[in-house]
C-alpha cells in the first residue's frame, strides 16, 4: 500500500544520506522524495512516498525515528492530508496539436511557461493523480521531457507540525 | 584560556572518565598524540593494527560496561576500523571511535590518506560526526558519549580534520546533552508490564528467552530473581550467555542453531515466550513459521525497531530491560497467591523439560586417542577462576565454548555474535585484560581466526597483558568445513589450513610462552602450565580434526529438526 511519510529532520550535513541509506540498506522502496528547509531554519522537511504492508511501514517509521537527526515522523496515510505535486512537461506541439495542448492546459488549470514553434513547456500542479491524468492526455501528442517534484503533503485542519 | 582542538578532545575524554584509549598514530592525528604527553591519566595502548584497536576497545567495553575509545588516523587507518565498528554495532557495544581527517579545505580533493569515513561508517554506526569547526568539538564529544551509551548502545564515530585539531577556541565542556531528536524510551510502560504479568501467570509452558540486552542493561540479578520467583526455565542466546547462571537447574543453556535439544524443544512447545533483550536473530529462530508456533510472545527491548522485525509479537514493552524487570518484580510481589498458583501449575512443564534433558543432554563422544575440543573447554572451566573472562573468535570453537563452558556471570563472555568477526577474540581479550588487570582473561580461538590478528601478541607482551590464548587447532576453517561435510558432499574447498604452524615458536618469537598438547592426557597439564606461567601464553590444542558442532539445526530448518550428537 502507498504511504506518504513526512519526516522532520535536523538541517544537518549528511542527513539526506542517512535517510536514503536507511531505505536502500534495508530494502525499503522510495517512490519519491522531496526535501527543503521549513520556516524554522534548523529543520528540514522531507516527504517520502513509499509502499509496503503494515509490518514494513511499521519498520520504516520506527527506523526513521531511530535516526539521531530525525525529530518527527508522520505517516499521513489514512489521515486527512493534502498532497500536491508539480510537474514541468515539455510536449511536442505542431499544427493542429498546438490548440489541443492549450485546451488540455486550460482544463487542468496548468500554465504554459515556455513556447517554441514546435513545443510547449507546461507547468502543472495538483494531487499526484491529477498530474497522472494530464500526462495521460499529453502523452499521445509526444512527451519530449518530464520532471516531477514528487508530492509534498500537509495535514488538514488547524493543527500544525513545526518541529 | 583558549585551547587547541587536539587538547580539547583529550580534555573531553578526561572529563568523560576515559582511562584508556586504544589507538594508532598517523599524519592526521599526530597533534592528538603530541598532546597525550599532558594527560598521564589516560593510558594509551598501541595495537599493531587499527582493527585490533577497535576490537580491544570493544572487549574493554563489554567486560567493563564502560564506553570503549579508539583512535585511528585518516584513510587506511580509518578504513581499518570499519570491521571493528561493524562488530560493535551488530552487538550494540558502546564505543567512541575518533578518526583523523585531512584538513577541511582538502576534503573532497582526493588528498593523501583521505577517505569519506563518515560516509563509509554511516550504516554501521549508531551515529557519526564530522567536526567542521573547533567551536563544535566539545559539544560533539559530549553528544558522542551520550549517544553511545544510552538507549540501545552502539558505536559513534567522530571524524576530526587536522586543521580543527590545530585551531583554538575557548574550552567549555557542556554539563548535559539536550537532543530534541534523540530521546530513547527507557522506562517500560507500567500498563504493559501489568499485562505481561497477567500473560505470564496465565501461561502453563513459559520460557524466558534472554539475549545480550539483559547484559547490556546490567539486569542479570533482576533476571535471576524473576526466574527463581516464577520457577521459569531460561534459555539464552550466544550474546545472553552469562546473564543467567548455567549451573542453575532452571537453565536450558543456549538455544538456536547450535542450542541444546531441550532449549529448542522447550521453545517449540512453549505457550509463552518472554523475550528479554533479544532480537529473534535467524540463528536463533530457524524457520520462522515453525518458531514457537503455539506461543504468545512478550518482547521487552529498548529498541522499538527490534520489535515485530522478524516475528509477530503479542505484547511489546519498549524500555530498559532492567527497568521493566524491576517493575515486573513489583507486580509479582503484590500477587504472591498468583505466583504460588503459577509455580504449581507449571510443574508438569518443568517435568517435561527434565525429560528432554534426560533424553538428550549436552554430550559428545570422548576419545582416548585424540583431543576432543569439548574436553578442552570443560577443563578450561574447571581450572580457571570463577570470574575469568573468556573471549572467543568465530566458528566451531566459539560454539563449543558457548555449549560447554557453562557461564555463570554476566560480562564474562566476549564474542562477536551479530557480525561473526573472525580475528575478534585475541584483541577483545586484550581490551578486557586492560580493563581488569587482576582477572584471568582467556582467549579461545581457532587456528583460522587466531591468524587474523596474531600480530597482537606483540601488544600483549609489550604491555605485560597476561592473556592466556587457547588455539583449538584442527588445521581447518572448521565451521565452513562442517557445512561442506554436511551440505557440500565433503568438498573441502579452500578450508584446509595445511601448513603446520609451530605455535610454540610463534609465541617465543614475540617473547611470550607457548605450550602444545596433542594427546588427551596432555590437556590438563598444558592448561595448568599455561595458567601458571606469567605473562601472555599460547596453549595449542591439536584437536580431533573433523569434530562437528552438534546439535545443529540446518539453516532454514525449524528448531525441533536438530541433528544430534551420537
Amino acid at each position: 500500500m502507498r504511504h506518504t511519510i513526512t519526516v522532520l529532520v535536523e538541517n544537518e550535513f549528511g542527513v539526506l544520506s542517512r535517510v536514503a541509506g536507511l531505505f536502500s540498506g534495508r530494502g525499503f522502496n522510495i517512490d519519491s522524495l522531496s526535501v527543503a528547509p521549513t520556516n524554522e531554519e534548523s529543520i528540514s522537511r522531507m516527504t517520502i512516498v513509499t509502499r509496503g504492508d503494515d509490518q514494513i511501514l511499521e519498520q520504516i517509521t520506527k527506523h526513521l525515528n531511530k535516526l539521531i537527526d530525525v525529530i518527527k515522523v508522520i505517516d499521513f496515510t489514512g489521515e486527512s492530508a493534502v498532497e500536491r505535486e508539480m510537474a514541468l512537461i515539455k510536449v511536442t506541439a505542431e499544427d493542429a496539436d498546438r490548440a489541443e495542448v492549450l485546451r488540455i492546459v486550460d482544463i487542468f488549470r496548468a500554465k504554459v511557461i515556455d513556447v517554441t514553434p514546435k513545443s510547449y513547456t507546461i507547468e502543472a500542479t495538483g494531487a499526484p493523480a491529477k498530474i497522472d491524468a494530464i500526462l495521460e492526455l499529453l502523452r499521445p501528442l509526444g512527451l519530449k521531457e518530464l520532471v516531477r517534484t514528487g508530492p509534498v503533503a500537509i495535514g488538514r485542519g488547524a493543527k500544525g507540525w513545526k518541529g | 584560556m583558549k585551547l587547541t582542538g587536539a587538547r580539547i578532545l583529550l580534555e573531553c575524554l578526561k572529563l568523560e572518565g576515559v582511562d584508556t584509549v586504544f589507538g594508532y598514530p598517523g599524519g592526521t592525528v599526530i597533534n592528538i598524540y603530541d598532546e597525550l604527553y599532558s594527560f598521564p591519566e589516560i593510558r594509551h595502548i598501541l595495537p599493531r593494527h587499527e582493527q585490533a584497536g577497535v576490537h580491544a576497545a570493544d572487549g574493554y567495553a563489554r567486560a567493563s560496561g564502560k564506553v570503549g575509545v579508539a583512535i585511528a588516523t585518516s584513510g587506511p587507518g580509518a578504513t581499518n576500523t570499519v570491521t571493528g565498528i561493524a562488530t560493535a554495532y551488530m552487538d550494540s557495544i558502546p564505543l567512541v571511535v575518533i578518526t583523523g581527517q585531512v584538513p577541511t579545505h582538502l576534503i573532497g580533493n582526493d588528498a593523501f590518506q583521505e577517505v569519506d569515513i563518515v560516509g563509509i561508517t554511516r550504516p554501521c554506526t549508531k551515529h557519526n560526526f564530522l567536526v567542521k569547526n573547533v567551536k563544535e568539538l566539545a559539544g560533539i564529544v559530549k553528544k558522542a558519549f551520550y549517544i553511545a551509551r544510552t538507549g540501545r548502545p552502539g558505536p559513534v564515530l567522530i571524524d576530526l580534520p587536522k586543521d580543527v585539531q590545530v585551531a583554538v577556541t575557548e574550552f567549555k565542556y557542556p554539563d548535559k546533552v539536550e537532543l530534541r531528536s534523540y530521546k530513547p524510551t527507557v522506562s517500560g510502560h507500567p500498563k504493559q508490564v501489568e499485562k505481561a504479568a497477567s500473560l505470564i501467570l496465565a501461561a502453563r509452558k513459559p520460557v524466558l528467552y534472554v539475549g545480550g540486552g539483559a547484559i547490556l542493561a546490567n539486569a542479570a540479578d533482576e533476571l535471576r530473581e524473576l526466574a527463581e520467583t516464577l520457577h521459569a526455565p531460561v534459555t539464552t542466546t550466544l550474546m545472553g550467555l552469562g546473564a543467567f547462571p548455567e549451573d542453575s537447574p532452571l537453565s536450558l543453556g543456549l538455544l538456536g542453531m547450535h542450542g541444546t535439544y531441550y532449549a529448542n524443544m522447550a521453545v517449540t512447545e512453549s505457550d509463552l515466550l518472554v523475550a528479554i533483550g533479544a532480537r529473534f536473530d535467524d540463528r536463533v529462530t530457524g524457520k520462522i513459521p515453525a518458531f514457537a508456533p503455539h506461543a504468545k510472545i512478550i518482547h521487552m527491548d529498548v529498541d522499538p525497531t527490534s520489535i515485530r522485525k522478524n516475528v509477530r509479537v503479542d505484547l511489546p514493552i519498549v524500555g530498559d530491560v532492567r527497568d521493566i524487570l524491576v517493575k515486573l518484580r513489583k507486580v509479582f510481589e503484590e500477587n504472591r497467591d498468583g505466583v504460588d498458583g503459577f509455580r504449581k501449575a507449571i510443574k508438569p512443564w518443568l517435568a517435561e523439560i527434565d525429560g528432554w534433558k534426560a533424553k538428550h543432554p549436552m554430550t559428545y563422544r570422548e576419545s582416548a586417542s585424540v583431543i576432543k575440543p569439548q574436553t578442552v573447554i570443560r577443563k578450561l572451566r574447571a581450572l580457571s577462576d570463577p570470574d575469568a573472562i573468556i573471549a572467543t573468535d568465530v566458528g566451531q570453537h566459539q560454539m563449543w565454548t558457548a555449549q560447554f563452558f557453562s557461564f555463570t556471570r554476566p560480562r564474562t563472555l566476549l564474542s562477536s555474535g551479530g557480525l561473526g568477526t573472525m580475528g575478534y577474540g585475541l584483541p577483545a581479550a586484550m581490551g578486557a585484560q586492560v580493563a581488569f588487570p587482576g582477572r584471568q582473561v582467556i582467549a579461545i580461538c581457532g587456528d583460522g581466526g587466531f591468524q587474523m590478528n596474531l600480530q597482537e601478541l606483540a601488544t600483549l607482551v609489550q604491555n605485560r597483558l597476561p592473556v592466556k590464548i587457547c588455539v583449538m587447532n584442527n588445521n581447518y576453517l572448521g565451521m565452513v568445513r562442517q557445512w561442506q561435510e554436511l551440505f557440500f558432499d565433503k568438498r573441502y574447498s579452500q578450508t584446509v589450513l595445511d601448513l603446520p604452524i609451530d605455535f610454540v615458536k610463534l609465541a617465543e618469537a614475540f617473547g611470550a610462552a607457548g605450550f602444545t598438547a596433542s594427546k588427551p592426557e596432555e590437556v590438563e597439564e598444558t592448561i595448568r602450565k599455561g595458567f601458571s606461567t606469567p605473562g601472555p601464553v599460547i596453549m595449542e590444542f591439536k584437536i580431533a580434526r573433523e569434530e562437528k558442532v552438534l546439535p545443529m539445526v540446518p539453516a532454514g530448518a525449524s528448531l525441533n529438526e536438530m541433528v544430534l550428537a551420537s
